[in-house]
């Protein structure tokens, strides 16, 4: 550090000029819709396939509804589905776990699998010239994949390992909670199994749940990239031809989410508390979505909101509050979190109900409003720039019967909203008295001021 | 603006061109146009990391990162991220060995506003004692978070250093002591920002929906008047490669099992581009896929390992340090198995490898794998963009991003068996953590 003459930090700090305005945004370029082909096929598969040539990619997102229909308490679907996706890679009748890699590689492919209460996910990408080897790839994997025994026997050492790790997380003891709370013993609770469930699942379970669960009618095939859209719908028609077995399973309805008071779940020794509320919300089609997406992310929903600057900029009670919205096929949630220190449990808690109490009666203002705004358009814009982050985005619309038109289309609602329409989403939806949830915590040192602060069940 | 050179653009030849000029205080500029969407991306990269910290200040680099970020002569604290995300943009900045970068990802109306917001920071910071202190918390939170209070924390990156280097560039902790943290003042950061904040030690990148002579006038407008300052001398890091095998063993307090990491240096892709990148193949040929090499060898054959991973670089990424750099071997084992057992795999495998190189098909799928995902990782405006910046300040070269693709393509089998070679078992860092929990 030799410069010649050191300045001080206030001096470097200004310049003879001065302050500088801040210029104004420019003239904003339209995107252009892509070619796209969005059609079912006799399967009852739904193929999206578009044209997106930026680099000679082809990225595939496949969802195949995979709901527990037998709903019973007991039942074993979550363990088995999650075994299902762990080994499915390791072998079809005709290609070991390291032939499988070795042709996706050949052509600079991956293919990924995952399941949740709702669907089994599968993601994928390869060279655009590799479009029909990792086609056929997945059609030999949903079609022929064996679990053999002794592979089987490994992953399931392996899953059961990592879910034990996963399961000493607070956010995983706050969200299996939470899900608890709202939904009670619905499968849709059931994100991730326990471990004696997976260690009792039977090799048996995981190929009669392949043969009989993984059906294409209901299902979605995305497919975005360097491609001609029509040409790879006849590619997938034949890689896919003996994929044939009538209607996946859907998930039932959840049962109504309804207000009550939170739960706390006791977790001795934990230094951070998690706090999750939750009330009901209403999904993309609904005329109020706009409005309601912008009152959120006022609250809650990017850092320039009202809950980082009151919680985390002013309290500093976390690093991170946040509001979201869970848009899920079979229902729409509200969801606002935070992880705060042991000893402001109470106090976060007090400051997270101010908080939605005042978006509800002192409603965002038009400056508010109009930086939300900006920002859920621009993000959408970022979001779809990308082949990846385009299949994924229609992947998900899809799941909810919508197109990709939807998404283009959604700017221009968006901007339609009033500050009017805005103030009455936050007056319907955020009201503090709409909201259940859990509070995990060392009940020793957050009880006290949770049972003064009331509308928490504590227990004794 | 001084000179303008017209350089060809991406390896495939698509559209847009890479324009790079520099302006009368020193900033080098690169426009490079990308019309594929009406986004816009702007960052600036400075020539300075970790490893040029001061003894006695680790990890002021970083915090010194976030200092840039509360605001500046026009920006109030705050005001950056507002006016970022009220422009419907995504903002960030990291700190590696070598360079520090800045940058937004913002629909393309927004271009001028983003330059805006880095020049008013590149020329006026607001470096005040309230926004230290505040930013020491914060970056201990971070710390926290990432090293402290979780499994496997800093390693291999903070944990091998040490072990393979000597001096103090190389070795010390990029994060940063708490105590050295605590007793950063705001001298330090004034001092830190008129010697390597100056224009002519970074290069500003854009990159996106813009036309090069519109995006250069604005960029003139904004930038041209920070004064030019003395740019340093940058030092050598280099030192003498091991002369040994150099061990080293850490109680990791969070992991369930026991690890190990082996550490060896990196050819300088300065002095030999060739033979560095046959070491980022080597890497993928090892661990990367099921059908690797040592994925095979210790996860499945020998089942040594839970996991095992090989890396062209310390923090993940080939070619983002100047020499010397680190190639390391990473594994998570069973507490029964030996950590030697584990070691004497790898040798086996790497003397077979230098004795008999890969099979050509082998190599294919390796490096069809890698142009694959370095494809995907340019269609992603911000990476491309980082990409090219970081290329500009450490290689000089920003068409190097471009052209991995073609250069890794193009690696052949001997050079591979050669990089094998040369990680020798007599000469590397061996890092073994120990569980320490009571779990």
């Amino acid at each position: 550090m030799s410069a010649p003459t050191r300045r001080s930090a206030e001096e470097i700090g200004s310049t003879a000029t001065g302050p500088r305005p801040l210029p104004a945004l420019g003239p904003q370029r339209a995107v252009p819709a892509p070619d796209e082909v969005d059609t079912v096929l006799d399967s009852g598969l739904r193929v999206i396939a578009v044209r997106r040539a930026e680099v000679p990619m082809v990225e595939v997102r496949l969802r195949v509804p995979f709901a527990d229909l037998g709903q019973a308490a007991d039942s074993d679907h979550a363990a088995v589905a999650e075994l299902l996706s762990t080994t499915i890679l390791s072998g079809t009748s005709s290609r070991s776990r390291v032939g499988i890699d070795d042709d996706l590689a050949g052509v600079g492919g991956e293919i990924g699998f995952a399941v949740d209460p709702e669907r089994l996910a599968v993601s994928g990408h390869a060279l655009a010239e590799g479009l029909d080897t990792l086609l056929e790839v997945l059609a030999d994997l949903l079609l022929h994949a064996t679990h053999p025994d002794d592979e089987l026997a490994r992953e399931r050492e392996r899953l059961v390992e990592r879910i034990e790790m996963a399961s000493a997380q607070p956010s995983v003891i706050a969200r299996r909670a939470l899900q608890e709370r709202r939904y009670g013993t619905h499968p849709v609770t059931r994100e991730m199994p326990r471990p004696e469930e997976v260690s009792a699942v039977s090799a048996e379970s995981v190929r009669a749940l392949q043969a009989s669960a993984l059906r294409p009618g209901g299902a979605v095939l995305v497919l975005v990239g360097d491609l001609d859209p029509s040409d790879a719908v006849r590619r997938v028609e034949s890689a896919l031809a003996e994929w044939t077995g009538g209607e996946a399973a859907g998930m039932p309805a959840l049962p109504a989410l309804t207000a009550r008071d939170l739960l706390l779940v006791d977790r001795p020794g934990s230094v951070q508390s998690q706090l999750r509320l939750s009330a009901p919300a209403v999904g993309r089609t609904d005329p109020r979505y706009g409005a309601l997406q912008l009152a959120n992310l006022s609250l809650g929903g990017y850092f320039s909101s009202r809950l980082v600057e009151n919680l985390r900029e002013d309290k500093g009670y976390t690093y991170h509050a946040s509001s979201s919205l869970e848009l899920d096929p079979h229902g729409a949630a509200l969801l606002v979190e935070t992880d705060v220190a042991s000893e402001v449990t109470a106090p976060a808690l007090l400051e997270l109900r101010y908080e939605l109490g005042r978006l509800a009666v002192v409603p965002p203002t038009a400056e508010e409003v109009e930086s939300a705004r900006r920002y859920l358009v621009g993000s959408l814009l970022i979001s779809m720039t990308t082949q990846a982050g385009y299949a994924s985005t229609v992947a998900s619309l899809a799941a909810h019967g919508l197109s990709a038109a939807w998404i283009r289309e959604h700017p221009a609602r968006i901007e339609a909203v009033t500050v009017e329409e805005v103030a009455a989403a936050a007056a319907e939806f955020f009201a503090p008295t709409r909201f259940t949830g859990v509070v995990v915590a060392d009940a020793a040192r957050a009880a006290d001021g949770l049972r003064a602060l009331g509308g928490v069940e504590v227990g004794s | 603006m001084t000179s303008s050179v017209t350089a060809p653009n991406r390896a495939d030849g698509a559209a847009g061109g890479l324009h790079r000029r520099v302006l009368d205080n020193g900033l080098r500029v690169l426009l490079v146009p990308d019309p594929a969407a009406p986004v816009v991306g702007v960052a600036v990269h400075v020539d300075v990391g970790f490893r040029s910290e001061p003894e006695g200040r680790t990890g002021f680099a970083h915090l010194f990162e976030h200092l840039m970020f509360q605001g500046s002569e026009s920006l109030e604290k705050l005001a950056h991220f507002r006016h970022v995300q009220s422009s419907g943009g995504v903002f960030n900045g990291s700190t590696h060995q070598d360079y520090t970068n800045y940058f937004e990802v913002l629909p393309s109306a927004a271009l001028e506003r983003a330059l805006f917001l880095e020049a008013d920071r590149l020329r006026a910071p607001r470096l005040t004692a309230d926004n230290l202190r505040n930013q020491v918390d914060v970056v201990k939170e971070e710390i926290r978070l990432n090293v402290l209070n979780r499994p496997y924390g800093g390693f291999p990156w903070i944990l091998l250093p040490p072990v393979l280097y000597d001096t103090y560039p190389n070795a010390h902790n990029g994060y940063g002591d708490f105590t050295d943290l605590e007793q950063a003042d705001l001298d330090d950061a004034a001092a830190f920002f008129d010697a390597y904040y100056a224009p002519g030690n970074a290069v500003l990148t854009v990159v996106g929906d813009l036309d090069p002579d519109e995006a250069a006038t604005l960029v003139e407008k904004h930038f041209g008047d920070i004064p030019a300052r003395a740019v340093p001398t940058r030092p050598s890091f280099a030192e003498p490669p091991p002369d040994g095998v150099r061990r080293d063993d850490v109680t990791d307090a969070h992991a369930p099992l026991p690890a190990i990491a082996l550490g060896h240096r990196l050819p300088d892709p300065d002095a030999d581009l060739d033979a560095y990148l046959a070491h980022a193949v080597l890497a993928s040929l090892l661990t990367d896929g099921e059908a690797a090499r040592l994925t095979q060898r210790l996860v499945y054959g020998d089942a040594l390992v839970t996991d095992v991973s090989a890396s062209c670089g310390l923090m993940g990424a080939p070619l983002d340090a100047r020499d010397p750099d680190t190639f390391t071997v990473t594994a998570v084992h069973p507490a029964s198995v030996e950590p030697d057992r584990i070691v004497e795999a790898v040798d086996d495998e790497l003397a077979t490898l230098a004795a008999e190189g890969p099979d050509p098909e082998e190599l294919r799928r390796v490096t069809a794998r890698w142009a694959s995902s370095l494809h995907r990782e340019h269609d992603r405006l911000m990476s491309r963009m980082l990409a090219l910046g970081a290329a500009e300040l450490v290689q000089g070269r920003a068409e190097l991003a471009d052209e991995l693709p073609g250069l890794i393509a193009a690696v052949e089998p001997s050079a591979v068996a050669a990089a094998a070679g040369s990680l020798r078992p007599d000469a590397r860092a061996i890092l073994t953590i120990t569980p320490g929990g009571d779990r």
